[in-house]
């Protein structure tokens, strides 16, 4: 009975979202806004649900014993920026955007600095030019990297010119190629969750 | 005066970039901490900004009442933590998938297919008289990569050479992608070895 009711609630906001897309009406606009104002409602509670989850988790692990003080550092930062935020607030100046600025910005900033570390590693590794395709892929990268350098000696305007040419022609020639498969993918996708005839959203069988 | 945000951020920072040498207790300390905060930041910044914003003021403020449909449907997704009632929550999901897809679809076609079709097609003679290369190669690019992703028919003969023709453009686009995504990983390397070697240990100036 909750399997129908959701499936007739899903197609009737699809419905509803994809007809009033062809309609300027006033009413239908309003719908939209109304309705896209539900959606980010309901995503928020959503995350909520998850980060209860998480919490869960953590403490469910904490009792268990398992990597105590890194979950008690997770679940401390967790709660010390609400807390934070409901003492001082959110504005500039304040202990919440402080600890934003200098402890999760470098953090975040340095994680995703590594990479470039561990991408170099895998390119040394994966680029071996065994084949057609893997030799364009490496030439590809190559000019790439050279032509974005500022390598002393390596600066060669004809390199620039030609890896501006590959980005903005064959390059774009195959993400179009992507996007427009990605389009109609994700078009058949919707149609087929809003007729019910890809039901995995609901879980079981 | 001492500069503490800078003193933590450099501690930080240097614990993330411990993990180069292998995995470590200071690493996994770091990792927790950035988990932990970024939670907490990510659920201070929803609840003000979607959840009271959109929610609470307009709802308690100015007596939206239409705002207890989102209200309703977002505690209804709490039900997950409830075994008995958990089905409860899929009518939510029901709404946000059902109007999502609804959106996806005209969208969708407009703007990744439409578009980068419309894109692709263009005059292959310039006004010279001469033959727009940049154009044609748009042009063969889009189309293999399009067969190269079409799987109804076997990639046999004259499809076989054109899907062909198609692997070589994505092995373009994925080499220019792969040498922007390092030259953006490496800005940010060098972002934050400045900051370490300038502001936090002042050895460059």
């Amino acid at each position: 009975m909750t399997r129908k009711f959701a499936l007739m609630t899903c197609f009737i906001f699809g419905l509803v979202m994809f007809v009033q897309y062809f309609s300027n009406h006033p009413t239908a606009k309003l719908l939209n806004q109304s309705i896209l104002e539900y959606w980010q409602i309901i995503f928020a509670f959503t995350l909520i649900v998850g980060i209860a989850g998480f919490i869960m988790n953590s403490v469910r692990e904490l009792r268990e014993g398992e990597s105590k003080i890194y979950k008690l550092a997770s679940l401390g930062g967790l709660i010390l920026m609400p807390l934070l935020a409901m003492i001082w607030g959110i504005k500039a100046d304040t202990p919440f955007t402080w600890i934003f600025e200098n402890v999760q910005v470098p953090l975040q900033a340095t994680v995703f600095s590594l990479l470039a570390f561990f991408v170099a590693s895998a390119s040394f590794r994966g680029f071996r030019a065994r084949s057609i395709p893997a030799g364009i892929l490496l030439a590809s990268a190559i000019i790439i990297l050279i032509s974005r350098s500022s390598i002393p000696g390596f600066q060669f305007d004809f390199l620039t010119d030609f890896a501006n040419w590959l980005r903005s022609n064959p390059a774009m020639a195959a993400r179009r190629g992507i996007l427009i498969g990605i389009g109609l993918g994700s078009v058949t996708t919707s149609l087929r969750v809003i007729l019910g005839i890809e039901r995995t959203w609901l879980g079981g069988k | 005066m001492i500069d503490w945000g800078t003193i933590v951020a450099g501690i930080l920072t240097l614990a993330v970039l411990t993990f180069l040498y292998r995995d470590n207790p200071l690493y996994k300390m770091a990792e927790s901490i950035l988990i932990g905060i970024s939670i907490g930041y990510t659920l201070v910044i929803v609840w003000q900004t979607t959840l009271v914003d959109l929610l609470f003021d307009p709802l308690f403020g100015d007596s939206r009442l239409s705002l207890l449909i989102p209200l309703i449907l977002g505690l209804l997704m709490f039900s997950r933590f409830l075994s008995k009632y958990s089905f409860l929550s899929k009518i939510p999901i029901a709404v946000m998938i059902g109007s999502g897809a609804g959106v996806a679809i005209p969208v969708m076609i407009e703007a990744r297919t439409m578009k980068q079709i419309s894109a692709t097609v263009a005059p292959l003679v310039s006004s010279s008289g001469m033959p727009d290369i940049s154009a044609l190669v748009v042009l063969v690019g889009v189309i293999s990569t399009l067969i190269y992703f079409y799987f109804s028919r076997e990639h046999k003969g004259f499809i076989g050479r054109i899907a062909n023709l198609g692997t070589y453009f994505l092995m373009i686009f994925f080499g220019a992608t792969f040498g922007y995504t390092v030259m953006s990983r490496m800005s940010t390397l060098i972002g934050r070895m400045e900051f370490i070697l300038t502001d936090f240990l002042h050895l460059t100036q």
